[in-house]
């Protein structure tokens, strides 16, 4: 009378999904159809102009390539695909820029740091995590001394970093330092001092009004108007303080809707506790607000490091601008589609990577902790 | 009898926009003493223990407590939420911590005590309202009537003169809401001074000293529980009673 009866065959297992997500109905199976044909012409092709038919270094007729005419697809208009060769050739420029070949151990120490100190982040099961995060708190300062010089390194002036260097250098550092500028934003704003509320929503809504590009713009030509006479700022500061500022303003907006979320008893509870404002908004209401705003987090934050891309109409060169100083090139004209490609490619990787991160983070701090009232 | 009093309330106004919400509201309260509020919702009795530790600001009148007056000097308001404990109706713990830092974390950070000493401390709390197997779990995977004690382990760790709930087992299920009253007798009995609003009368029979009676933001009627449920004053306490007791 008892048994335990087992569900039906084909709702579980491999066959069973396939049913109920693929094969529902006979729409669903028709678009599944039409989905697969589609795949099935596009992943050959495109497996074969990336890899199959392409050039690395050579040629098909094994010579090595040094501008474009020797490319196996500009040689024989039938045969071949993607020409590597000029990543190759260029790569030193895509990944430092005009940094000095002498000096560019530097740029690698500190591309190694920048993995290190990144470390405790991803791992929270890291061992000896609280000394790897020290480090990653010094972390920024060792990079500056490393990459720009002084400390009895020899000077590398900004104007000759590029390429990923200042996309990464960009990219942290703006999210880096918005995080926090960001959180005392979000916090002023809600402030019961109407002066500080004020002005914290002056700020913000103004950074919010203006396009990046302005900010840019404003950075390279305004600011300089600012500082006292005889201060020259670095034209890569310069564009730092405007993307920043940008991003700052993103940020507080953010997590202004985390704290939203948070409910008053819990401001009630800590202050009946005896806690002061500070002590309350970083036990009690951050930690909370910031976990609730962790996808829209890494969302500004993936749009600001694809933002930085902006920086070439101040004549910055990042990632993007040296792909396209590349294509300037004449011995390297026409070659668009590959310099696009692996621009994007070297984009998606770090912008997925966030994304897997923020999953990563989500999952973490949800295990075991109920945030509704069940 | 004010000298005695460690609460003490005096013609204390406040307004919600227009709405008059306490009206000229006396209260002494001596220490030790227990005291249950109750009324209708809406009758300013949340309001009024909100004010004692100073979550509502008053507008009108003075409120003395353990000696400190409350006004806007943001150092009195801070000692005398060190003397107040208080439990909420919606518990409000802090779903991001575990059971045992919700307790430890008040006693670190605003007492300065050694996290050892502030664990042994919790443990002891959690034994008083019968809960220790509970530390290392998170707010969400407890019962209502266990978070609601954790609650009061809580605000029992900052060593409290006085304590007030705010009534604390309206948002529980009926079978628990006598665990969380069985721990709240005992901390009567064990000489804490207390403010409860509740519409637990069985309750209120066995631990007040006294009842508090509110009714659109005035108290109606004070009386010994005694005289409150059997021979009370006004009517519209008359009529209250009738309609909480034969429900």
């Amino acid at each position: 009378m008892n048994e335990v009866r087992k569900p039906p065959v084909a709702t579980t297992g491999i066959i069973g999904w396939l049913r109920i997500n693929l094969f529902f109905n006979w729409t669903n199976s028709l678009i599944t159809l039409f989905v697969i044909y589609c795949l099935y012409q596009f992943i050959p092709w495109i497996l074969d102009w990336t890899i199959f038919s392409a050039d690395f270094k050579y040629n098909y007729l094994g010579e090595q390539i040094t501008n474009q005419e020797m490319c196996s697809r500009n040689l024989d208009p039938e045969n071949g695909g993607a020409c590597w060769a000029v990543i190759y050739v260029r790569f030193y420029q895509f990944i430092y820029g005009f940094y000095p070949k002498v000096e560019v151990w530097r740029v690698n120490v500190a591309y190694v740091m920048l993995a290190l100190a990144l470390l405790p982040l991803l791992y929270a099961k890291l061992p000896y995590r609280k000394y790897f995060l020290y480090f990653t708190y010094i972390f920024p300062v060792i990079a500056y001394f490393l990459l720009n010089g002084g400390l009895g390194f020899t000077e590398v002036s900004t104007n000759k970093w590029g390429g990923l260097l200042v996309t990464l250098v960009l990219g942290c550092t703006g999210i880096a330092l918005a995080f926090p500028i960001g959180i005392m934003l979000a916090l002023g704003r809600r402030s019961k001092l109407p002066v500080i509320s004020m002005m914290c929503t002056l700020f913000i809504e103004f950074i919010r009004g203006v396009p990046l590009i302005t900010l840019l713009f404003f950075g390279m030509v305004m600011l300089p108007l600012f500082l006292p006479e005889g201060i020259d700022m670095d034209g890569l500061v310069r564009v730092l303080v405007a993307v920043t500022l940008f991003q700052s303003a993103y940020m507080a907006e953010v997590i202004r809707g985390g704290l939203q979320a948070i409910p008053p008893g819990q401001y009630e509870a800590a202050k009946s506790l005896g806690m002061s404002y500070w002590r309350m908004n970083l036990l009690i209401i951050l930690p909370q607000a910031i976990r609730i705003s962790i996808p829209p987090i890494v969302n500004t934050s993936i749009g600001l490091f694809k933002d930085t891309t902006l920086v070439i109409i101040v004549g910055i060169l990042d990632l993007l601008g040296i792909g396209r100083g590349t294509l300037a090139d004449t011995n390297w004209l026409g070659l668009s589609y590959e310099i696009y490609f692996f621009v994007s490619l070297v984009f998606f990787i770090f912008t997925f990577g966030m994304s897997r991160y923020s999953l990563y983070l989500e999952k973490k701090l949800k295990t075991g902790i109920n945030m509704g009232a069940d | 009898m004010s000298e005695e009093s460690i609460i003490s309330l005096k013609n204390v106004n406040k307004w919600f926009g227009d709405f008059h919400v306490l009206q000229d509201v006396n209260l002494e309260v001596k220490k030790k003493e227990r005291i249950v509020v109750c009324g209708p919702s809406g009758s300013g009795k949340s309001t009024m223990i909100r004010c004692i530790n100073r979550l509502e600001e008053h507008q009108e009148g003075s409120i003395v407590v353990d000696g400190i007056e409350l006004t806007g000097n943001l150092k009195n308001i801070d000692n005398v939420r060190k003397e107040v404990g208080m439990v909420f109706q919606q518990f409000n713990l802090f779903p991001h911590l575990s059971v045992k830092e919700n307790i430890t974390l008040a006693p670190i950070w605003v007492k300065k005590m050694p996290k050892a000493e502030a664990e042994e401390l919790a443990m002891r709390q959690l034994e008083i309202v019968k809960i220790p197997e509970q530390a290392n779990k998170y707010p969400g995977q407890l019962s209502g009537g266990q978070q609601q004690r954790v609650a009061i382990a809580r605000s029992l760790a900052m060593n409290p003169n006085i304590m007030l709930f705010d009534e604390p087992t309206s948002a529980l299920d009926p079978e628990m809401i006598k665990e969380v009253l069985d721990v709240m007798v005992d901390l009567a009995n064990g000489g804490m001074t207390m403010i409860v609003v509740t519409h637990e009368m069985g309750f209120a029979k066995t631990v007040a000293d006294r009842m508090v009676f509110m009714d659109e933001g005035k108290i109606v009627e004070e009386a010994s529980p005694d005289k409150f449920f059997n021979n009370p004053e006004s009517d519209r306490t008359k009529l209250f009673l009738s309609q909480i007791l034969h429900q």
